[in-house]
């Protein structure tokens, strides 16, 4: 992507806690990313890495105690977190949308999929009759790829399929055309042929429009299908981000290397297994001091304990933030870091 | 449908035939009878009164000839209480009054009751929920006799200034008359749906198809009412189908409070009066009317709830 050009989403030193009676939950400790026109991110972390948080912040869909505490998001340079409550209703859905985890619960179950279809893209354009919106609305159905778009409108969510009902949540998501789609694990709750699909459909659809993808989600595996770059989360921060290229061979920080190693490979010999990560994911409570991963990693240094280390550019576009690595830069940039 | 809505009737059918001969038995097994007054009639008297109305005969062949009446629109004639009177015409006298009653007590606690219950949910933890917490837990645990005496002491008593409304219930002074024994009649179900919708649309709000219409960038207004009240309807439709038939036939303590001529007071006086035709007819009466409006609330989830489909499973 072009770095003259104005961003996409700029999203700098972002900070987002929930203020619990057991006192407050750093969910995004400071994570900066920037997004172009048309750029597709993944942003792969463990449950309650911070990951949803992140993008429910974007949307300005936090619900109480949560808050966002400082930093910025700007979206086409314009600053979304001072919006006000109009300008955040027109933001949302009609630049921004989303679509979920679980397409079974998404959809209003008492509406059929037409008349969902068409509030969407009636909340944004006021004027518009009935009978245009149910065009588009047949439209987008079509562009998802669902067959017999005339009597499926007048269907309901029950009557579709776990991966018909994702494509439905995408149309809906795509039918104001917006710049954004935020993706929160969307293929999770599919099973595998399915997931391939809407990955397909998404890709396609990327193609077509143009716009930029945020892709949250777990699985390494749709990452690189998908993205043109990840940032990996861990306990509220990105410790890792880059290229996908650069993420799965050049990876610079323990628990992305602890990540790859976990997922199944095709190329793998039948003999070697799956190595987990040991430890469990951190309270985030009492998150300790320093490196958020340091309890669990297997090259835990003492200065890892004590301080967060800072982002250590290991590329173009490639940064880590690992004891390791800055040791490494001291010593004259050997190892993994070859520029 | 049609073969389902058959077998509803024909379980129906059963229902009140199970509930009829129940009120028979129970009835008779109670000491006492519809001869015994201040003046108690000669054993002569009451043989031949037995006699007449065929109270002698064994209690089975009664029960036959009440069915065999009964299937050709005879339901007795009263005992006591209006003597002679055929049952059927003063359930038909007696219900409009009571129905007219229940019909704007049941209208005015349902909208108040599901708006209310919308409100505070909306509004959850915020003083409104916690105002309509307390009058709903009050009105739910006031007894209607309480009720319904307060407002008549307060509002029809002696105090001039606020006796708005008359004491003894007048059809002919119109909306005048009705409005007390509605409001008394109403209280209850009116917190007892603002209660029910409450936690139904806090489940309906924490729902993902709410986080999908805000994301969106709908308005709160059409997500509460277009999202969410309508998955929260089903728990408040299923209350008001038999509640519907019980307001409609009449609270007898709010009847009998506010001296209205309803079928509810004359029910509860008909059976410490021993009227058999009348305890019979009135139980069958109020018995078919629940099960029709059962039915109309099975009918009416159908309308809210597409997923739920009569008879078949499914597709």
């Amino acid at each position: 992507m072009d770095n003259t050009e104005k961003k996409l989403l700029e999203v700098k030193d972002l900070r987002v806690s929930f203020f619990t009676p057991a006192g407050e939950v750093k969910a995004v400790g400071g994570i900066s990313y920037d997004l172009g026109c048309g750029e597709v991110m993944g942003i792969v972390g463990e449950s309650g890495s911070g990951k949803s948080v992140e993008a429910y912040s974007i949307m300005g869909l936090l619900q109480s105690p949560g808050k966002v505490i400082g930093g910025s998001i700007s979206f086409e340079g314009e600053d979304v977190l001072a919006y006000d409550k109009d300008q955040m209703l027109d933001f949302r859905g009609k630049k921004v949308s989303m679509i979920f985890q679980n397409p079974m619960t998404s959809l209003n179950p008492v509406y059929t999929i037409g008349n969902q279809l068409a509030e969407a893209l009636r909340t944004h354009n006021k004027g518009i009759s009935p009978a245009q919106a149910n065009g588009k609305a047949m439209e987008m159905l079509t562009l998802v790829g669902i067959n017999n778009v005339g009597k499926r409108m007048k269907q309901y969510p029950h009557e579709f399929s776990g991966g018909m009902r994702q494509r439905v949540m995408i149309a809906m998501g795509l039918i104001c055309s917006p710049k954004l789609l935020i993706a929160d694990e969307p293929t999770t709750a599919l099973d595998v042929t399915i997931q391939a699909q809407i990955l397909e459909l998404m890709k396609e659809l990327q193609k077509k429009t143009g716009m930029g993808i945020i892709f949250i989600t777990h699985n390494l595996g749709v990452v690189a299908e998908i993205c043109d770059k990840v940032s990996v989360m861990y306990a509220g921060k990105i410790i890792e981000q880059g290229k996908v290229d650069d993420i799965f061979y050049k990876p610079g920080h323990p628990y992305t290397i602890g990540l790859l190693r976990s997922m199944p490979r095709v190329d793998a010999e039948a003999y070697e297994r799956l190595i987990p990560i040991d430890g469990t994911p951190v309270d985030m409570l009492n998150p300790p001091d320093g490196c958020p991963f340091a309890p669990r990693c297997e090259h835990c240094m003492q200065i890892c304990l004590t301080k967060m280390p800072p982002y250590i550019a290991l590329g173009e576009d490639h940064r880590s933030a690992c004891w390791l690595r800055v040791q490494e830069k001291l010593n004259g940039g050997e190892g993994q870091n070859n520029g | 449908m049609a073969k389902y809505t058959l077998g509803r009737l024909g379980m129906s059918l059963v229902t009140l035939l199970l509930i009829a001969t129940l009120t028979f038995l129970l009835m008779n097994s109670v000491p006492g009878g519809p001869w015994l007054s201040e003046k108690t009639p000669s054993p002569e008297t009451i043989k031949a009164l037995n006699e007449k109305y065929g109270l002698d005969k064994p209690m089975i062949v009664q029960l036959g000839m009440y069915f065999e009446n009964l299937i050709q629109g005879d339901m007795g004639v009263s005992l006591k209480m209006q003597k002679n009177r055929p049952v059927v015409d003063i359930i038909t006298e007696m219900f409009p009054v009571s129905a007219k009653i229940g019909f704007f007590a049941i209208l005015w606690a349902a909208l108040a009751g599901v708006a209310l219950g919308a409100i505070a949910a909306y509004q959850r933890g915020a003083w409104v929920d916690s105002l309509l917490r307390i009058v709903a837990t009050i009105g739910i645990s006031m007894p209607s006799f309480v009720v319904a005496s307060l407002l008549l002491t307060t509002f029809a008593g002696s105090n001039a200034s606020l006796r708005f409304f008359p004491t003894i219930f007048d059809a002919a002074l119109g909306v005048k008359a009705y409005i007390l024994p509605c409001f008394a009649l109403g209280v209850y179900p009116m917190c007892y749906i603002a209660r029910q919708t409450r936690s139904a649309m806090l489940d309906a709000l924490g729902q993902d198809y709410i986080k999908t219409a805000k994301a969106k960038g709908m308005k709160n207004t059409p997500i509460i009412f277009k999202h969410a009240l309508r998955n929260a309807l089903i728990p408040v439709i299923t209350y008001l189908g038999p509640q519907i038939a019980f307001t409609f036939c009449g609270g007898f303590v709010v009847e009998t409070v506010f001296s209205v001529p309803g079928l509810g007071r004359y029910f509860i006086q008909s059976i410490s009066n021993r009227d058999y035709p009348i305890i019979m007819g009135t139980t069958i009466f109020l018995a078919a009317f629940i099960i029709v409006m059962n039915f109309l609330a099975d009918f009416l989830y159908r309308v809210v709830d597409p997923r739920i489909s009569i008879g078949q499973g499914g597709k």
